[in-house]
């Protein structure tokens, strides 16, 4: 029989595939599992003639097989938005377990995840080391909730027995007595020079920061780190508590990386900013009365 | 009723009073607060109502409340009372209210949260367990699905008289219905994969081709189905196709109605007469409704999670007529609004669209970055007077579509 799937793709675009916008859904090719296109089967998903060229910036959203659990497509959404706003083109490139992690990358982005898929993504990075050798290049790495944990020393398994992080940022983790669960909103560093931090977390993690690493933010409202502050950085490494699409109600965060990655960013006019500006006001006076 | 012990007959009794009570005063349609009721008197009433009862528990993450209503329908084809919780009320309350409401049916058909499904199996000892599909759902308050998954496996593997349907198209219900002893397996589709890239019972990264899906690594893989969904047709266990041609529109419905199926010929009802009742449901607690109003033909829909708008999107009208989404972030919604981000919208393109609902400027900045033209309306009338007369596709998410039809009346 046919089965009744293999018609459908999700995230398939029907049209021409040269705004990169397309390639923001169209970047997982389901073909990279043989099904549709078995030439191409063992080709990476980044060599594939992508119509940006070598100037073009880089975002590499790593394991979304593995680290996608809600929402988190939003930041390479939200990153690749921006950027273009600016002028900037922009190559979206998905890479999932199964596949080698270029280092070639200007902005990685590692999402959240279950407990499981958690821990199978620290050991198939760790193995391939791709994602190291960037950040040690001086690539930008953006990580949330499950892929904050990561990529420091160490992380609780599900279990909560000591896992391996990818030992990028000074941090370690492991498992609190509750679930953070609500809206956050903290005050971020400022040597960082951002507006307050607001978003939604869920999480059950603690995390310590060790003197490599500094807080991103203090917790006004939430849990973060556990210990009043949240997320960490160091250099271009940034890694939040906060769940899934971050850097939606966080557009001074987004242009923080965007400047790491490509240096000084002209302003977005007005009205490429304004629902982003609405949403925040909105989010920001929600926390505030409750 | 006379069989029940004098504890749990009071208990009944007084929850039908207070689901009364509910209905004339227009709080509710009364079927969860009869059940909070009885079991403040009678804790083990749901136990002691389902005793002597053929159940079948259905659950997952989308279809379970239309899936209730068909497996009603074909297991009615038999010509005995069915007891259900037609009206989504999945919890424990909700149970007791549907059993005590029909104390004589022989059968129960009962919509289970997938979280509860163990306890609720403990509970009333079901004859079959129907699981349609697992995916990303209210993260802020549901288990992860894995979660969820590996303690449905235990549930089964402590139950091994329970049988068990289940869709073989969704890996991780498959992996979890591998644990039950007696299983029908259903090529029932599944069009959502972004939860299910790795197989759950090893992790490795998941084949999948014509045939299915399969782990390269630990050897799992979709397991042959007795029925099939083909196109808008069922391949029955037999090898015999029957078009469905139900009055529910979408490929979710026809998926779930083979299910129907195949849990009706686990209890004797034969295809060709099932299959009639089946076709008769035309609308399910409000949901897939046209609703007449000021010369607009409204078409209700519900999606609460990105696999649910994903199979709206396939129900909409073909020619481009407008569309009014609805988006709450209330309790029952699930207060993270991040799964926004995990919906495709660009196939709404070419339709006017307009945004209404609690989360509307999430809505709307989601939009903004698929490059959707949108328009705000304060609710359903305004929606209703924004757009020419003719047709109008409503998607709403729960909370948001409770309110749409509050305000088009509960006839809708």
């Amino acid at each position: 029989m046919t089965a009744p799937h293999s018609g459908h793709r999700p995230y398939r675009a029907n049209g021409s595939a040269d705004r990169a916008n397309e390639l923001l859904w169209t970047a997982r090719e389901p073909g990279v599992n043989g099904a549709h296109h078995p030439g191409e089967r063992e080709r990476p998903v980044w060599d594939r003639g992508r119509p940006a060229g070598p100037s073009a910036l880089r975002l590499v959203w790593i394991y979304p097989d593995l680290l996608s659990t809600y929402g988190d497509r939003g930041n390479l959404i939200m990153l690749a938005r921006r950027a273009q706003m600016r002028g900037l083109r922009v190559e979206p490139i998905q890479v999932n377990s199964d596949q080698p992690v270029p280092s070639q990358g200007d902005i990685y982005l590692l999402g959240g995840g279950e407990d499981l898929p958690q821990v199978l993504a620290a050991q198939r990075l760790r193995a391939g080391g791709g994602v190291n050798v960037a950040a040690s290049n001086g690539a930008v790495i953006f990580a949330v909730c499950a892929g904050y944990q990561l990529i420091g020393t160490v992380f609780g398994g599900a279990q909560g027995e000591p896992v391996d992080g990818l030992g990028i940022l000074d941090i370690s983790s492991g498992r609190g007595d509750k679930r953070g669960v609500g809206e956050i909103l903290a005050d971020v560093d400022p040597a960082l020079g951002v507006e307050q931090l607001t978003g939604f977390e869920n999480h059950q993690g603690v995390t310590r920061l060790g003197p490599g690493a500094r807080p991103l933010a203090r917790v006004i409202i939430g849990t973060g780190n556990g210990d009043g502050t949240e997320g960490a950085h160091a250099g271009r490494v940034l890694g939040t508590y906060l769940h899934g699409p971050a850097l939606v109600r966080n557009p001074g965060l987004a242009d923080l990386l965007l400047t790491w990655a490509a240096g000084p960013l002209p302003p977005i006019p007005e009205a490429g900013e304004a629902w982003t500006r609405r949403l925040r006001a909105e989010r920001l006076a929600a926390v505030s009365v409750t | 009723m006379s069989k029940l012990p004098i504890r749990a007959r009071v208990a009944t009794t007084l929850g039908e009073a207070a689901g009364k009570v509910s209905r004339l005063t227009g709080r509710g349609d009364g079927s969860v607060i009869g059940g909070v009721v009885g079991l403040r008197v009678a804790p083990d009433l749901l136990r002691q109502l389902a005793a002597g009862r053929q159940i079948v528990l259905v659950t997952g993450t989308n279809g379970k409340t239309t899936t209730t209503r068909l497996v009603s329908a074909a297991i009615g084809s038999l010509g005995q009372e069915v007891a259900s919780n037609a009206f989504g009320a999945n919890m424990e309350s909700g149970l007791v209210s549907a059993l005590s409401g029909s104390p004589d049916a022989p059968y129960a058909v009962l919509e289970v949260d997938e979280r509860y499904l163990p306890s609720m199996m403990k509970a009333t000892t079901p004859r079959v367990v129907v699981l349609l599909n697992l995916s990303r759902d209210q993260m802020d308050r549901a288990a992860e699905i894995w979660l969820v998954a590996r303690r449905w496996r235990e549930a089964f593997a402590a139950m091994p008289d329970c049988r068990v349907v289940a869709n073989a198209d969704d890996p991780l219900v498959a992996w979890a219905a591998g644990s039950a002893s007696q299983v029908v397996w259903v090529a029932a589709g599944q069009r959502w994969h972004e939860d299910s890239w790795c197989c759950p019972q090893c992790g490795s990264h998941l084949r999948r081709d014509e045939l299915g899906w399969r782990c390269g690594e630990c050897g799992l893989s979709r397991p042959s189905a007795r029925w099939v969904l083909e196109g808008d047709s069922v391949i029955d266990s037999m090898g015999v196709v029957r078009e469905l041609d139900l009055s529910l529109p979408g490929r979710a419905n026809k998926s779930n109605a083979v299910m129907a199926l195949a849990v009706a010929g686990l209890f004797g009802a034969d295809v060709d007469q099932a299959l009639p009742n089946l076709r008769s449901v035309a609308s399910v607690a409000g949901r897939y409704t046209t609703v007449q109003r000021r010369g607009r033909a409204l078409h209700l829909l519900l999606a609460k999670n990105p696999a649910g708008w994903l199979e709206a999107f396939d129900v909409l009208d073909q020619d481009h007529r407008p569309v009014l989404l609805a988006v709450n972030a209330q309790v029952p919604d699930g207060k993270d609004t991040s799964w926004l981000w995990d919906v495709d919208y660009r196939v709404l393109r070419g339709r006017p669209v307009l945004v209404a609902g609690e989360r509307r400027i999430d809505l709307a900045v989601r939009l903004e970055a698929d490059e959707i033209p949108f328009e705000l309306v304060d609710g359903i009338e305004a929606a209703v007077d924004k757009v020419p007369p003719g047709g109008l596709d409503v998607i709403a998410n729960y909370t948001a579509f409770q309110q749409i039809r509050a305000t088009l009346g509960r006839t809708a």
